[in-house]
């Protein structure tokens, strides 16, 4: 088998001796999307966290490509090519769309100043890819639909050449029709070789969109699973009881 | 930069019909804000029967303005921020205090520097702005690392930085102050009549230059832009404008008496029928370097968009790799070399340092910005409204000093205005269904 583009090997964080992510291992291969499933609390967001560099881990090791990876910020973060998209909407709404598409990242004139007219060019040009409705570049981003808001989150991640993606809860805010629209993005991004960590509570979205799917229920990894080999009983049991009803099985 | 064009009502470039005003793409609140300046304006000329806009009366205005004005400009930066900065005034009288034991006492009598001495004024200059950044910096690193909230801070540094002040000097009043430095608090240093028309000249060629390059710019990039009748009628008013502040400066005369001792003091006689115009003070000149520095920063850098963003959704910036807490440190060491150069200003127009300098200036800083649509709520504020604030402000209180109205109706009118404004400001943002 290749090496795994991601590693997470028994990653443990604590909060003040609570321990919300306790010593979980998780794998992720180019091409691959891997649903994280769970109750609220089960520690879901917080390990995604911890690999988006939000958190620092206190235990286990991160690997990418097969090499130890140091990951203490965001900006660490985005040196692997991993981008995040947040469950909260991480836009500043009072920015446009083009200024939250590039911030941390701006880009510039030979002078050092930043170059708004390229970076509006350059978001134009790509939403024209993921949204080709979208006109509303001089507005700040909170006139926009929750949809659009999160086409510029996605683009932010297309257009930085992200190589690993995690979605928290990408389509929580959203209408059915721009549900979909995530979801088709999703299936173009994985045509095109990213691995993406998807979180999400839609079990049924879950088994449509994930190739693997682990679940996890009070920081601990309850199983990991290919999504052909379950039914969505099996993961309700799963998320509930805590339980891998294979393994009971077997 | 967001209620800059919040003011558009739709994103489509061309197709929907567009007023005047959208096709000029000029910000609504900017000409709200204007609009009230002219009417406080031309009520106060009619109620002093036309003494209010004479150009001495003018000049005054614009010099009184400048000190509270420079400040504004550093607190829309920490409001913008979601912060307070109450101790701005107290700042101001410790680099006052600072800069006049340095340019009195100190290089005279333990560096041996004599007075008068030409490197006196700029020296003093950089210890009042090393030790305005020094302090700011110190108090936005007790609120961006210990977290310990802005208010707090500030309400300390307010009564620490006022008795350092004290301390430093004694309670006396320092003084005569450098020459040289006296030329920046604005009577004693006018740049005259040619001097400031070329200023004049060279600021409309800037404004002219920057409109048209912007312009090119966005084509080259194929974004859309306004008609060019558009283009030049901006242009038009902004020319106008400039040209005509020069002009009403450039139309007080100096007094004769006081023509008179400045040739007496270079011994020589005064030709008979000499005139000479004041022109634009130093002050004001300074004043506008200061406002087009911190648009630019504003506006073209990303230490400026930080700013915003953070204001916005300080963790959206988090995740996006914005350290936010050097962020804090670097904006309030800003507003205290700020403060340092209102000190500059308010102690060479009052010709001294004195115990009470800058007393009660935190609240007109604050309250020009507010006035000038600065959002305590963050992420929102622009330099120009802070310096059109300031300038509404101080034409208020001079305008009813000149009416003759009482000192505590004066401070009631102020109050009202400064909620008013608020007020009108989240009206009209609820029009326009900005948030």
């Amino acid at each position: 088998m290749t090496t795994p583009l991601v590693e997470l090997d028994n990653i443990s964080i604590a909060f003040g001796g609570i321990r919300a992510v306790d010593g979980v291992s998780l794998d992720l291969h180019p091409g691959e999307v891997v649903g994280l499933l769970g109750h609220n609390g089960a520690g879901k967001s917080t390990l995604i966290k911890i690999l988006a560099g939000a958190y620092k881990k206190s235990g286990g090791e991160i690997r990418i490509n097969g090499e130890v990876a140091e990951i203490n910020s965001p900006r660490d973060a985005r040196r692997y090519n991993i981008e995040t998209i947040y469950q909260t909407l991480a836009l500043a709404d009072n920015l446009d769309a083009a200024s939250n598409l590039f911030l941390g990242r701006e880009l510039t004139t030979p002078l050092g100043f930043v170059d708004d007219t390229k970076m509006e060019a350059e978001t134009r040009k790509i939403m024209k890819r993921l949204t080709p409705n979208f006109q509303k570049h001089n507005e700040p981003v909170s006139a926009l639909s929750g949809g659009q808001r999160q086409s510029v989150a996605i683009a932010r991640a297309v257009y930085f050449n992200a190589k690993i993606l995690i979605m928290d809860e990408p389509t929580a805010a959203l209408g059915v029709h721009e549900t979909q629209m995530v979801a088709d993005l999703i299936k173009e991004l994985k045509a095109q070789g990213l691995g993406i960590f998807l979180i999400s509570h839609d079990t049924r979205e879950m088994l449509e969109l994930c190739d693997r799917v682990s679940v996890m229920k009070n920081g601990k990894l309850v199983g990991t699973e290919r999504v052909e080999d379950v039914t969505e009983d099996d993961i309700l049991s799963m998320i509930i009881l805590g339980k891998n009803p294979r393994e009971a099985a077997a | 930069m967001s209620d800059a064009t919040s003011s558009k009502t739709d994103g489509l470039p061309t197709q929907e019909k567009r007023n005047f005003i959208q096709t000029l793409e000029v910000d609504t609140r900017l000409l709200g804000m204007i609009g009230a300046f002219v009417v406080v304006c031309l009520v106060f000329n009619v109620l002093t029967d036309g003494r209010f806009l004479t150009a001495r009366n003018i000049f005054n205005l614009s010099i009184q303005t400048v000190s509270v004005a420079i400040m504004a400009t550093g607190m829309v930066f920490i409001i913008v921020t979601r912060h307070i900065d109450l101790a701005v005034g107290a700042l101001l009288a410790t680099c006052s205090a600072a800069m006049a034991m340095t340019q009195t006492a100190i290089l005279p009598e333990v560096f041996g520097l004599e007075l008068g001495h030409p490197l006196i004024p700029w020296i003093a200059m950089l210890v009042g702005i090393a030790v305005g950044t020094a302090i700011g910096a110190f108090q936005g690193y007790l609120v961006g690392y210990l977290m310990i909230p802005a208010f707090i801070v500030t309400l300390g540094g307010l009564l620490i930085w006022r008795n350092v002040a004290w301390y430093m000097t004694s309670g006396q009043t320092i003084g005569p102050l450098d020459p040289t430095f006296m030329t920046l608090g604005g009577i004693n240093g006018t740049l005259g009549a040619t001097m400031s028309w070329i200023v004049g000249v060279l600021a409309v060629a800037a404004a002219c230059w920057g409109l048209w390059s912007a312009r090119r710019n966005k084509i080259a990039h194929g974004a859309p832009v306004k008609p060019v009748w558009a283009e030049y009628t901006v242009m038009g008013v902004v020319s106008a404008v400039i040209l005509g502040f020069v002009a009403i400066l450039n139309s007080y005369q100096i007094p004769a008496a006081r023509l008179r001792r400045q040739f007496a003091a270079a011994g020589e006689e005064m030709p008979e029928g000499f005139t000479a115009v004041y022109g634009i003070p130093l002050s004001v000149l300074l004043l506008i370097a200061v406002a087009v520095a911190m648009t630019i920063i504003a506006k073209k850098t990303r230490f400026g968009r930080y700013i915003f963003a953070t204001g916005g959704n300080p963790d959206a910036a988090e995740l996006s790799g914005v350290n936010t807490r050097m962020l804090t440190v670097k904006v309030f060491a800003l507003m205290g070399a700020l403060c340092a150069i209102s000190a500059i200003v308010a102690s060479a127009r009052l010709t001294n340092h004195s115990n009470d300098i800058g007393t009660l200036d935190e609240l007109r800083v604050i309250a020009a910005a507010v006035i000038g649509g600065t959002a305590l709520a963050g992420g929102i504020g622009t330099i120009y409204g802070a310096i059109l604030g300031a300038l509404i402000m101080q034409s208020l209180q001079s305008g009813m000093a000149m009416v003759g109205v009482d000192a505590p109706l004066q401070n009631i009118v102020v109050g009202t205005v400064l909620v008013a404004a608020v007020l009108i400001d989240i009206i009209y943002r609820k029009r326009i269904g900005a948030k």
